[in-house]
C-alpha cells in the first residue's frame, strides 16, 4: 500500500501535456511513501502513447486498450480495476475538464476521500498534505487527509518529466461492463474561429469583469487603435456576449505569446493564466494590488482603469 | 420532469483582508449566489419555460443568513426551495466533498428528481467535484463542465456539450436521470423582476436537520482537515508605477515605444 497511481490525459491522438507533469508529481509522492510510480492510460493508441510516456521515474506503465476517445465510464471502470489490482496507496489524475469527469466518480465508489485542483502534495506516508487555493486565487491552503486518497492535480504546477526510462509495459484486461456506459461521446466541435486570431497579436488589450459594463468596452477598443494593437478579454467578458468567443485568452479559449499582453480589470483566475502566461512582457492595470494577476506581472498599476486606460489612449492619439 | 439545481451561497473577499487562524476574518467577507449556480438556475428555469421541465427546486447547505441569496433563485423561477442547516454544521470550517455529497444525497434520493443541475465550481473553495460524486452516489448518469443543453430531451436522453480545454466542446449523450455541471455563459442569467421577488416571498422554503434527512453528524466532519490558510507568497519581481494616471499612463507609454510595439 505505498505505490501511486497516476492516470494519463490524451485527447485526439496526442498526450496532453499534464500527461507528464503528473509523472512528475507521481514520483515525487512515490519517493516519500517509498513505492513505485505506476502509470495507466486509457483508450486509443494506448501501445504508442506508453512508448512517450516511459520517461525518468516511472515504474509501471499499465495500458488499458478499451474505446477511443475519453469516455468518464470507461475511465471510471478501468481506473476503479486497477486500484483493486495495484492496491496504490494514492490515485493521481489530471485536474483536466475530463479529470473532473470522472476522479470524482473513481474516489465515491471506492469509497476514498477526493482532494482536488492541488498545486502541491507532500506525505510521511500516512498523512497526505495537499496544497490548494481558494478564493480564485487570494489564499492557499494546506488540508491534511489519513490513508488512501484520490488526488488532482493542477496543470502547469510540476516540470514536464524528461528522459528515458525502464518501465515494464503491461496491457492490463480490464472487464467494463458496456450497460454500465450511460454517455456516449459523438464528436467534437472547435469553437472561437472566425475573423480575428488573437494568438497572432503582437500587443493585446485584454479586458476583464472590471469594465463593469457593455458600454465601457469601448474605451478599451479605442485605446487598441490608437496603440494599433488587438482587443481580447477574460472569459465573463465572452460569457455576457460583450465580445465574441474567439477573442477569450485562457484555458477553454486560446493561448496567446504576444510580446505585450495589458491586462485590464482581469483578477488573473488559474484559468485565465493559463492561456497567456507565455507572453514576453505582462501589464495588469487593476486596482487590487492583491490580485493573482501581480504574480506573473512584469509591470502593474494599481490604479483605476477608467481613469487610467483614457489616459494611455491619449498618449498615443 | 422535475430538476433540482443545487445552489450555494458563497464567501467574497475583499481586495484587503486578514486570516484569522484557517479562515478570512468575517468583516472581509461578503456574500453572494455562486456565479455558476446562476448559470444552473436559469438553465432550469428556462427548460420550465419551455413545458420540459414541471418544477424546479432548489437545495442550498447554508445558514439563516443565506436565506436571502436563495431566494434569489426563487425570484428567478424557480418553485421552491430547500435549505439544509444543523447546529452540527456550525462552525465547520470546512465541508469537503464527501461531507456535501453525503448530505445532499438524502435531499436528492427525497426527491428523485430526473435531473440535477450543479455549478461546475463554487466560487469559494473551487472543489469542483460534487456533482460527479452525487451522481455516483445515486447512480446517476453525469457530465461535468457542461455549456450546452439541448432542450427537447426526448428519449431519456440529455445531448450536451461539454467545454474541453483549447476552445473544443466534446458533443456527448447522457441518459436520464443524470447531474450535469454547468458552466458558465451556457445561456444568460436573468435580472429577478420586481414581481417575481415578491412573488418569492411566498414560495415555500423548507428548512431541514441532519436527522430530518437521515445523515449522520460525523458526515458533516469530511476526511479532510483544513490545517492553514496564509496569502500565496508572490514569486513576482513587478514593476509597480505609482503616481497619478497621467504618471502612469505616460510610464507604460514609455515602455510600448521602447519595446517598439507602439505606433
Ligand atoms: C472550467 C473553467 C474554465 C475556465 N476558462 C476560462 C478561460 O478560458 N478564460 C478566462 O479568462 N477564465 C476562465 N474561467 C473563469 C475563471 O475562473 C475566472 O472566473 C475569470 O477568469 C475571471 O475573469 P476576470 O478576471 O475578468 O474577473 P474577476 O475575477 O471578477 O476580476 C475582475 C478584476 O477587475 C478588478 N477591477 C475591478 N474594477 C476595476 C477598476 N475600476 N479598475 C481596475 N481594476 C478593476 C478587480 O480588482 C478584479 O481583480 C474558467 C473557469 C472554469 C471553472
Amino acid at each position: 500500500m505505498s505505490d501511486v497511481l497516476a492516470i494519463t490525459d490524451h485527447r485526439r491522438g496526442e498526450l496532453r501535456d499534464v500527461s507528464y507533469e503528473i509523472i512528475t508529481a507521481g514520483r515525487e509522492l512515490a519517493d516519500e511513501t517509498g513505492g513505485d510510480l505506476h502509470l495507466a492510460v486509457i483508450s486509443g493508441t494506448v501501445d504508442d502513447f506508453a512508448e512517450k510516456l516511459d520517461r525518468e521515474g516511472v515504474d509501471a506503465i499499465h495500458t488499458v486498450s478499451d474505446g477511443e476517445e475519453f469516455n468518464h465510464g470507461v475511465y471510471t471502470q478501468a481506473t476503479t480495476q486497477l486500484y483493486d489490482e495495484l492496491a496504490p496507496q494514492y490515485v493521481l489524475i489530471p485536474n483536466s475538464v475530463n479529470g473532473l469527469d470522472y476522479a470524482p466518480a473513481v474516489a465515491n465508489g471506492l469509497d476514498l476521500p477526493i482532494v482536488t485542483d492541488v498545486v502541491g502534495v507532500e506525505t510521511d506516508g500516512e498523512t497526505l498534505t495537499a496544497t490548494r487555493e481558494m478564493y480564485g486565487g487570494k489564499v492557499e491552503t494546506t488540508n491534511d487527509l489519513e490513508g488512501p486518497a484520490v488526488v488532482t492535480i493542477r496543470s502547469a504546477e510540476w516540470p514536464q518529466a524528461e528522459g528515458t526510462g525502464d518501465a515494464s509495459i503491461e496491457s492490463f484486461d480490464a472487464d467494463i461492463d458496456e450497460d454500465d456506459l450511460g454517455s456516449t461521446v459523438n464528436g467534437f466541435e472547435e469553437v472561437a474561429g472566425g475573423d480575428v486570431d488573437i494568438s497572432e497579436a503582437d500587443v493585446l488589450v485584454s479586458v476583464g469583469r472590471g469594465i463593469e459594463e457593455e458600454d465601457n468596452i469601448p474605451i478599451i477598443e479605442e485605446l487598441a487603435d490608437a496603440l494599433d494593437a488587438t482587443v481580447s478579454s477574460s472569459r465573463p467578458i465572452v460569457d455576457n456576449g460583450w465580445l465574441p468567443k474567439n477573442r477569450q485568452v485562457g484555458q477553454s479559449g486560446k493561448v496567446v505569446t504576444p510580446d505585450v499582453y495589458i491586462a485590464i480589470g482581469i483578477s488573473g483566475a488559474v484559468q485565465h493564466v493559463a492561456g497567456m502566461k507565455g507572453s514576453d512582457t505582462i501589464v495588469a492595470i487593476n486596482t487590487d494590488p492583491n490580485a493573482p494577476i501581480m504574480d506573473i506581472a512584469d509591470y502593474a498599476i494599481h490604479d483605476d482603469l477608467f481613469d487610467v486606460v483614457p489616459a494611455l489612449t491619449e498618449e498615443f492619439q | 420532469m422535475k430538476i433540482l439545481v443545487t445552489v450555494k451561497e458563497v464567501a467574497t473577499v475583499e481586495d484587503e483582508f486578514e486570516i484569522e487562524g484557517t479562515a478570512i476574518a468575517d468583516q472581509y467577507l461578503g456574500e453572494d449566489l455562486n456565479e455558476w449556480d446562476d448559470y444552473a438556475i436559469e438553465e432550469a428555469v428556462q427548460l420550465q419555460e419551455n413545458g420540459v421541465a414541471d418544477e424546479v427546486v432548489t437545495v442550498t447547505i447554508g445558514p439563516e443568513d443565506c436565506e436571502q441569496t436563495i431566494r434569489q433563485a426563487l425570484a428567478k423561477g424557480a418553485d421552491r426551495a430547500i435549505r439544509v442547516w444543523d447546529d452540527a454544521l456550525e462552525g465547520v470550517d470546512l465541508l469537503d466533498v464527501g461531507a456535501k455529497r453525503s448530505i445532499l444525497q438524502e435531499v436528492i434520493a427525497a426527491e428523485d428528481p430526473d435531473l440535477v443541475l450543479t455549478g461546475v465550481q463554487s466560487g469559494d473553495d473551487s472543489w469542483g467535484a460534487t456533482g460527479v460524486s452525487l451522481a455516483e452516489e445515486l447512480d446517476y448518469e453525469w457530465a461535468a463542465v457542461v455549456n450546452h443543453l439541448e432542450h427537447d430531451l426526448d428519449d431519456g436522453i440529455a445531448a450536451v456539450r461539454r467545454e474541453l480545454e483549447g476552445g473544443v466542446e466534446e458533443l456527448t449523450d447522457v441518459e436520464l436521470p443524470a447531474v450535469l455541471s454547468i458552466q458558465t455563459g451556457i445561456n444568460e442569467p436573468r435580472y429577478a423582476s420586481l414581481r417575481g421577488i415578491r412573488q418569492a416571498q411566498r414560495k415555500p422554503l423548507d428548512v431541514q436537520t441532519l436527522g430530518d434527512l437521515g445523515v449522520d453528524e460525523s458526515a458533516v466532519e469530511g476526511a479532510v482537515t483544513l490545517t492553514d490558510m496564509y496569502e500565496p507568497e508572490s514569486e513576482s519581481d513587478v514593476t509597480v508605477w505609482e503616481g497619478s494616471a497621467d504618471e502612469t499612463a505616460s510610464e507604460l507609454g514609455e515602455l510600448l515605444r521602447d519595446k517598439g510595439v507602439a505606433p
